[in-house]
């Protein structure tokens, strides 16, 4: 199929693009546009490492061709800033090793926030399951959520505080 | 805490320390190997051994080279030095791994042809269009049959293991195994067979290289060991160290599964051949399919024990299969021997250690690889002796843990030992109560 020019909205601002209806958005995201936060772990829906938010909500990027993009919102994880609470409880909780999952989970965390401010552990971690962390461990980056969600200034003692609220729930 | 050590000038112990690279990664500015673009770069992939076993009697990419967009093919008649093995850095030998199979691939998977091409579809297209001509050879994949004297030879010396100092395998003696064996109580026998597994980082094996003006080439790689790489690329393109420039350190996931010299070489060599950037990483289904593994081991153990629950002798000859080419796994075999008699102290001990070859794809370093399934075996042993000679089996740990003082099989004094207070330290964790002698015991 021949290229066209795909009109959408980006991180709140219009952008356009011509591409093969078929290339995918990750790849326009990343190769044409060079927006590099959502990454390529696999290339074929099995990771989440390159999830963003397609009118809120989350989409692996690696699958969906940027045709079916077209007239919607995409938002990306370039959108945060870095003054964004879940960037930082993800920093302070140790929530990224590696760092590679951790686009994909950011933005599958405010995906979940945004629907539902205060989820318990176990919701948390249903909407991270498409998401494969293999170094950090879920549990530090659940911890993080719910202080995100707690809206308290994240402390040490807020992974002990993270297990408690396990605790309270079951 | 005692009050002399709150007055020492600590900076980090007892505090939260910030990670230097956090914000990077929870912003996503952080530039892992593929985040990096140059104009004019070129991608690299691989056209590999579809059989298992084979025999290459010819190569035709005359096909191939009519894909739009094809730039060259790379095959072992272009590596400088094509044979190597990544530890001859520390005097391993022999050399044994090809980088791109001449005439024959020993495993499923093993490179053959590179393929440089202006985009990664025209470079996938060429890979298919290449044409090889193989003969299927006879393959082993069990470590036991492939000692045996008729199996298939995967080595191009002509035996299936890897010789440590003379000896057909790794060697540990200490007292007389057999005689302590003869005359203990109980004899207590145990097979355990380990799996190989894939390391599985979200971030795939990979390099970009590319050629400076001044000769040099400059390369950014997610390699865990980037001086193994470097002075390993080196060599095999017979070049001078100080041409090459190596950037690492940001690596997405690795596990040991980085540790090998997988990318650097052939993209070296294609971007010094085409005088572009070379951009080579591995798709997912090549880390799954092709990246170096944990070895699958098999352990067998016999043990003499008293009534008493002293363990008088161990006796262990372990396979560690070490697929078609050696990589880290000599040295892994080697830390599994030093760690197979556990943690306890067995004054009569005798463990051989076979490195096998067979034709799986290589395993190679992985998280504590070689003591891991040390570990596995020894403690499942452990148990099957408690049930077997009918003794608690906390008991029988501590009363034969490894004390300060104690000298280890391979000679060395134990220091700093503290099974006894771990051991105590998690029945209490457990609520296990120990007798009050129990307790008592100290390392």
């Amino acid at each position: 199929m021949p290229s066209e020019v795909f009109e959408f909205e980006l991180n709140g601002r219009p952008t356009e693009v011509m591409a093969r209806p078929l290339a995918t958005l990750g790849h326009v995201l990343r190769e044409q546009l060079e927006l590099r936060a959502a990454k390529a772990g696999c290339r074929q829906g099995g990771c989440g490492s390159c999830t963003v938010l397609v009118d809120g909500a989350p989409v692996l990027s690696c699958l969906l061709p940027v045709a079916n993009v077209a007239g919607r919102s995409v938002t990306t994880l370039e959108s945060f800033g870095g003054e964004d609470r879940l960037q930082q409880v993800f920093h302070e909780h140790f929530a990224v090793q590696c760092g590679f999952c951790a686009p994909g989970m950011l933005i599958a965390a405010r995906a979940l926030l945004d629907r539902n401010p205060s989820p318990t552990r176990g919701e948390i971690a249903e909407a991270l399951v498409g998401n494969v962390c293999r170094c950090t461990g879920y549990e530090s980056i659940i911890d993080a959520i719910v202080a995100s969600a707690a809206g308290r200034p994240p402390s040490a003692s807020d992974r002990e505080a993270g297990r408690l609220a396990e605790v309270t729930e079951s | 805490m005692s009050g002399t050590m709150s007055q020492q000038p600590f900076h980090v112990i007892g505090r939260g320390v910030e990670r230097r690279d956090g914000m990077g990664h929870v912003t996503g500015t952080t530039e892992y190997i593929d985040d990096v673009r140059y104009p004019g770069m070129l991608h690299l992939k691989m056209v590999r051994n579809p059989l298992v076993h084979a025999r290459i009697k010819g190569i035709d990419l005359s096909e191939a080279e009519q894909v739009p967009g094809f730039v060259r093919a790379l095959t072992a008649a272009d590596v400088p030095k094509n044979v190597y093995t990544i530890l001859c850095l520390i005097g391993v030998e022999p050399d044994e791994e090809q980088v791109l199979a001449a005439e024959r691939a020993r495993y499923r998977g093993e490179p053959i042809v590179a393929v440089v091409a202006e985009t990664e579809a025209a470079a996938l297209e060429a890979v298919s269009k290449v044409k090889l001509d193989l003969e299927e050879l006879p393959a082993v994949f069990d470590v036991e049959e492939a000692l045996k004297p008729d199996a298939p030879v995967v080595t191009h010396w002509g035996t299936n293991y890897f010789v440590y100092e003379g000896h057909h395998c790794r060697r540990i003696r200490y007292g007389d195994a057999a005689a302590a064996r003869a005359s203990a109580d109980h004899v207590v026998e145990g097979t355990y067979q380990t799996s190989p597994t894939e390391h599985a980082p979200t971030e795939t094996t990979g390099c970009i290289a590319k050629p400076e003006a001044d000769g040099r080439i400059t390369v950014h790689t997610n390699t865990q060991a980037l001086y193994f790489s470097l002075d390993n690329t080196a060599i095999i393109l017979q070049i001078e160290p100080a041409r090459l420039h190596f950037m690492g350190g940001t690596v997405g996931g690795g596990f040991g599964g980085k540790v090998d010299v997988i990318t650097e070489p052939i993209a070296c060599l294609a971007a010094l051949k085409t005088g572009r950037p070379v951009r080579y990483v591995y798709s997912r289904e090549e880390e799954m399919r092709v990246s170096s593994t944990r070895s699958g081991n098999r352990i067998r153990i016999v043990d003499g024990v008293m009534a008493d629950g002293r363990i008088v002798s161990r006796e262990v000859a372990t396979w560690h299969d070490a697929g078609a080419y050696s990589r880290h796994s000599p040295y892994g075999a080697t830390k599994h021997a030093a760690n197979v008699a556990g943690p306890y102290t067995i004054p009569n001990v005798s463990i051989d250690v076979h490195c096998v070859y067979t034709n799986r794809q290589p395993s190679s370093a992985f998280r504590g690889f070689g003591v891991t399934e040390a570990s596995f075996a020894i403690e499942m042993q452990m148990d099957r002796i408690a049930r077997q000679v009918g003794i608690d089996p906390w008991e029988l740990r501590l009363r034969n843990a490894y004390r300060n003082g104690d000298e280890r099989p391979y000679r060395k004094t134990v220091e700093d030992a503290t099974l006894i207070e771990t051991i105590q330290a998690a029945a209490e964790l457990v609520g296990h109560s120990l007798a009050p002698e129990l307790r008592e015991l100290r390392s």
